[in-house]
């Protein structure tokens, strides 16, 4: 596929490198000539200075046979307008435009469409990353929670705690222990190794389980493999950003927030807007200034600046101070490694959260939802069966009989409302939505391929 | 340093290499020479290395960097010359030793085309076909060859790339995917040979000799099946058709590859460096044409602009074909022809020498020192043709050209002591380090009677040469080497 990505920034510069590894063809536009070349040297692929929305310059980068354009420049304005350029001078089919700011998206039925303004998948990073902060909020212990099939099935990473009562033992003991609740083991990740799971595997303390399962019965799960914990009910936010804004307007009826935000005038605008949230103005790398938040009673502190070093030097701080938990939002992959798992309980990388989302429109075969998971390694794929027993590789067969690629697992199955755990025996029917779970992401074409309608009969 | 990796590529390269060895014999077959006993001996030695080197390391995964590209590229290059020389050397047609095969397959492969050999009408065809055939793979660039059909070098193709193409700007690219930049340039440029093939047998030669000289002409090579080249024929057509071919392979395919996506001749005359190219082709050509009426007598005004022409765009592009003896034409004609092909074709072309745009750039960047001479505030963007030019590709510009032109007169001493007049020490350091492949004066005829030393220094040159010299030379500083 030929893919123009506006902006070189960091998510630009995440597609792109997924993107490229996928074998697309990618062009980046920007207009940092240094960044260009930095993003060029290391990834194969092309480069184009200039204007992003400029018609000379998405013409020099190929947009007159190019299938798709993601504009993710720090502009919304850019854009929009170089989607409308796109559709309008090129024809381009599909257009995918980065929108921050909820002035336009509020009205996005209207905005959007052919008629208006051509763009025909709209994201917003920063809601995805907020939405991802908030479901980790809402299922306390869990490591990264990602839904499907509209969030009726969730994947669910948890670290195994002594104490689980299920760690230490086969994992077919699951379904002793909890006779009404169906779920399945997708990987296991042991001191950084995936295991594939069978039913004789022994889950052992300190062990990333992914495990799915309906929405309703997460917990229920989650209680076999650690000391479950309590709900959460003081959250201090450190950052009034996009993110922190947005979260804290989305939790704030149900928790007791607190935001800390470093500029006044900021401060003193999130206080109008945020009814229910204390806002305090301060440093939130300053201890004193933490301490007064409330620090040694507050069960998740949130590192939402837009500064990596800040965020985990507040984390650390907050986590020394008494906090019981701390989510740090770390953009470069580098410190994630670096700091997860230590002091710092979840580090998100928004790149990673929003990439899947952007994944999904690029993919082959009928795809709805592309999750990365561990930084991008492995990744989780929600998939539409389409055809019959015959044109399709996987309708019509027991999951046991599916030719599955190397180190993919089925999780789930989503028919209508009804949500199938994969058994070995469940036979896939025509339109039934297929969690996947791949160790490998190099193992996304063979999975893209196995849901591509074939035409064997010929 | 990536040794295991370094290995597997080069591995993985003679492996393909070997199969370059097959053409020759089915030309053998065709003929019934029975001359295809050497090539199949080379395949299967070239092979054999090559899976030694490539099979101990087959799982090995690592990402190319840009030192291990340099490395790789003068590695492959050096152990191709050798490879090639096989077939010769193990030939009893050919009567060579060691150092000649070498330099004999050296000089192909760099599209040189100084040959060591005399009597060439009477080798067996595989052998002839097998020189230009040479010639025609290293026109394009083996690596690049490679890049295009091998898509596991991924990145690493893209350093592999920038180590083995000409000129100054390295960095771009047709199609986002280097592999398909490859592939697009290796289309055209056998699209182009097989125009030249079918233009060459519609003039008059076999179909044999077609095929072999638009090798050597696309790729700016030199080699020729006859002693007397293309004057062999002596004919308007052949020797037109030649001009238009070298010019061709003269040129910038990436500006190929525009003109032939855009459908319109319109980018050549947009590009500055077409332009300066041509600018210095049609003076060239004015002055040696006036230079021929006025010195010779019995020459006709039709065939001094056709030889003048042809020798031009022969020597200005580092071919080495002739049409005619001009290292006997009178006065500064045979000088001004050895000088021209140190500026060389241009930039991303088969051709040799510095390169037309380097050149240009020079002189614009003079102008501009001169300007400021008169206006010393002034400021002066340097334009070179719609957009200015960075000053790091200035630097990078006039650190080449001078390391070029240092290397001309450290070898050119060189060549004296072995004992080489002035005019055939410079005449054999442009032969080899501009790819040239003529000479004049005691080398006008062949460079079979030079010492051996000097024939392995000229083996260097020509890979320098081929490789743009900083490629080769990065090797030699112990900063590369230090972990």
């Amino acid at each position: 596929m030929k893919i123009i990505i506006l902006g070189a920034g960091q998510v630009g510069g995440t597609l792109a490198e997924n993107l490229a590894n996928e074998r697309n063809d990618i062009t980046v536009i920007d207009t940092d000539a240094e960044r260009l070349r930095e993003l060029g040297d290391r990834l194969d692929i092309g480069t184009v200075r200039g204007m992003g929305c400029y018609p000379a310059v998405l013409k020099n980068a190929g947009a007159e046979d190019a299938d798709m354009l993601i504009a993710v420049t720090n502009s919304d304005e850019v854009n929009m307008i170089a989607c409308q350029v796109a559709y309008s001078l090129f024809r381009t089919p599909s257009k995918i435009a980065r929108i921050r700011t909820a002035h336009y998206t509020s009205r996005s039925d209207k905005l959007f469409n052919e008629n208006a303004l051509p763009i025909d998948v709209i994201i917003s990073p920063e809601q995805v990353v907020t939405d991802y902060i908030k479901r980790l909020i809402e299922h306390p212990g869990a490591l990264q929670v990602v839904n499907f099939a509209g969030g009726r099935v969730q994947l669910v990473a948890v670290r195994a705690y002594y104490g689980g009562p299920l760690v230490g033992n086969e994992l077919r003991e699951l379904r002793k222990h909890m006779p009404n609740v169906d779920t399945r083991v997708a990987a296991i990740f042991r001191r950084g190794r995936p295991i594939i799971p069978e039913g004789n595997t022994v889950i052992e303390a300190d062990d990333e389980v992914f495990f799915i399962a309906a929405k309703n019965d997460i917990r229920a799960v989650m209680s076999e493999l650690r000391r479950l914990e309590h709900n959460y009910k003081r959250i201090l936010i450190a950052g009034g950003g996009n993110i922190g804004y947005r979260l804290a307007k989305s939790i704030q009826h149900r928790y007791n927030v607190k935001v800390l935000e470093r500029s006044p005038g900021r401060a003193e605008w999130l206080g109008e807007k945020l009814h229910q949230t204390v806002v305090l103005q301060g440093l939130a790398t300053d201890r004193d200034e933490l301490l007064k938040a409330n620090i040694e009673n507050t069960d998740v502190f949130c590192a939402l600046t837009n500064d990596d070093e800040a965020n985990i030097m507040a984390s650390l701080l907050a986590k020394r101070l008494g906090a019981r938990k701390v989510m740090t939002l770390i953009s470069n992959p580098a410190y994630v490694d670096l700091v997860q798992g230590h002091d710092i309980d979840i580090a998100i990388s928004p790149q990673q959260s929003t990439i899947g989302s952007l994944l999904s429109h690029v993919r082959r075969g009928d795809v709805v939802n592309v999750y990365s998971l561990r930084r991008g390694a492995a990744e989780a794929i929600e998939a539409i069966a389409h055809g019959d027993s015959k044109s399709s590789k996987v309708v019509g067969r027991a999951v046991e009989d599916i030719d599955l690629p190397e180190g993919t697992t089925i999780g789930a199955i989503v028919r209508g409302e009804k949500v199938l755990i994969a058994h070995d025996d469940v036979v896939i029917e025509p339109d039934d939505h297929v969690i996947l779970f791949l160790i490998d992401k190099r193992r996304t074409r063979d999975v893209e391929k196995l849901f591509q309608v074939g035409f064997t009969f010929f | 340093m990536h040794f295991a990796l370094i290995s597997k590529i080069l591995g993985l390269l003679l492996v393909v290499f070997s199969f370059t060895m097959m053409p020759p014999v089915a030309v053998s077959y065709w003929y019934q020479e029975g001359s295809e006993g050497p090539f199949l001996v080379s395949f299967v030695i070239t092979l054999l290395l090559g899976l030694a080197l490539w099979l101990p390391f087959f799982k090995h995964k690592e990402e190319l960097q840009t030192r291990d590209g340099f490395l790789v590229v003068t590695l492959f290059w050096s152990v191709l010359g050798l490879i090639g020389a096989l077939p010769l050397y193990i030939s009893n047609d050919v009567p060579v030793g060691f150092t000649d095969a070498v330099f004999e397959s050296m000089s192909g492969l760099t599209t040189t085309g100084a040959t060591i050999l005399s009597g060439i009408d009477f080798l067996p065809k595989s052998i002839l076909f097998y020189r230009q055939q040479l010639q025609w793979l290293g026109g394009m660039g083996v690596v690049v060859l490679a890049v295009a059909i091998l898509p596991m070098l991924g990145v690493g193709g893209m350093q592999l790339y920038k180590a083995e193409i000409p000129g100054p700007m390295k960095d771009a690219k047709l199609t986002p995917r280097i592999a398909e930049t490859a592939k697009a340039l290796w289309l055209l440029y056998l699209f182009i040979t097989v125009a030249c093939a079918v233009l060459y047998w519609a003039a008059g030669m076999t179909i044999f000799d077609a095929i072999c000289h638009s090798f050597s002409t696309v790729a700016t090579g030199g080699f020729s099946t006859h002693d007397a080249s293309m004057a062999y024929w002596d004919n308007p057509w052949i020797d037109w058709t030649a001009t238009l071919f070298i010019l061709i392979g003269g040129v910038n395919f990436a500006l190929h590859f525009a003109v032939w996506r855009g459908r319109s001749l319109i980018a050549y005359i947009l590009d500055p460096e077409f332009r300066f190219f041509m600018t210095l082709f049609l003076l060239y050509t004015g002055l040696i044409t006036v230079g021929l009426l006025a010195f010779e007598v019995d020459v006709t005004a039709d065939d001094a602009l056709r030889h003048s022409a042809f020798q031009v765009a022969s020597f200005s592009t580092g071919t080495g074909l002739t049409s005619t003896n001009a290292a006997a034409w009178p006065g500064f004609i045979p000088y001004l022809l050895i000088f021209t092909s140190f500026i060389g074709g241009c930039a991303g072309s088969t051709g040799g020498g510095m390169k037309a745009v380097r050149a240009a750039l020079v002189f614009h960047h003079s102008v501009r020192e001169l300007r400021r001479l008169i206006y010393p505030n002034g400021i002066f963007a340097l334009r070179f043709g719609r957009h200015s030019v960075p000053d790091r590709v200035l630097q990078a510009v006039w650190g080449f050209v001078g390391v070029y032109i240092t290397l001309s007169v450290i070898f050119t001493l060189l060549f004296t002591m072995t004992g080489m007049d002035l005019t055939t020490a410079v005449s054999a350091v442009a032969a080899s380090l501009n790819n040239l492949g003529v000479g004049i004066g005691q080398v006008g005829g062949g460079f079979a009677n030079i010492t051996d030393s000097a024939k392995w220094m000229m083996t260097v040159l020509m890979v320098a040469g081929r490789l743009e010299v900083f490629t080769l030379l990065v090797l030699f500083t112990p900063m590369f080497w230090r972990q």
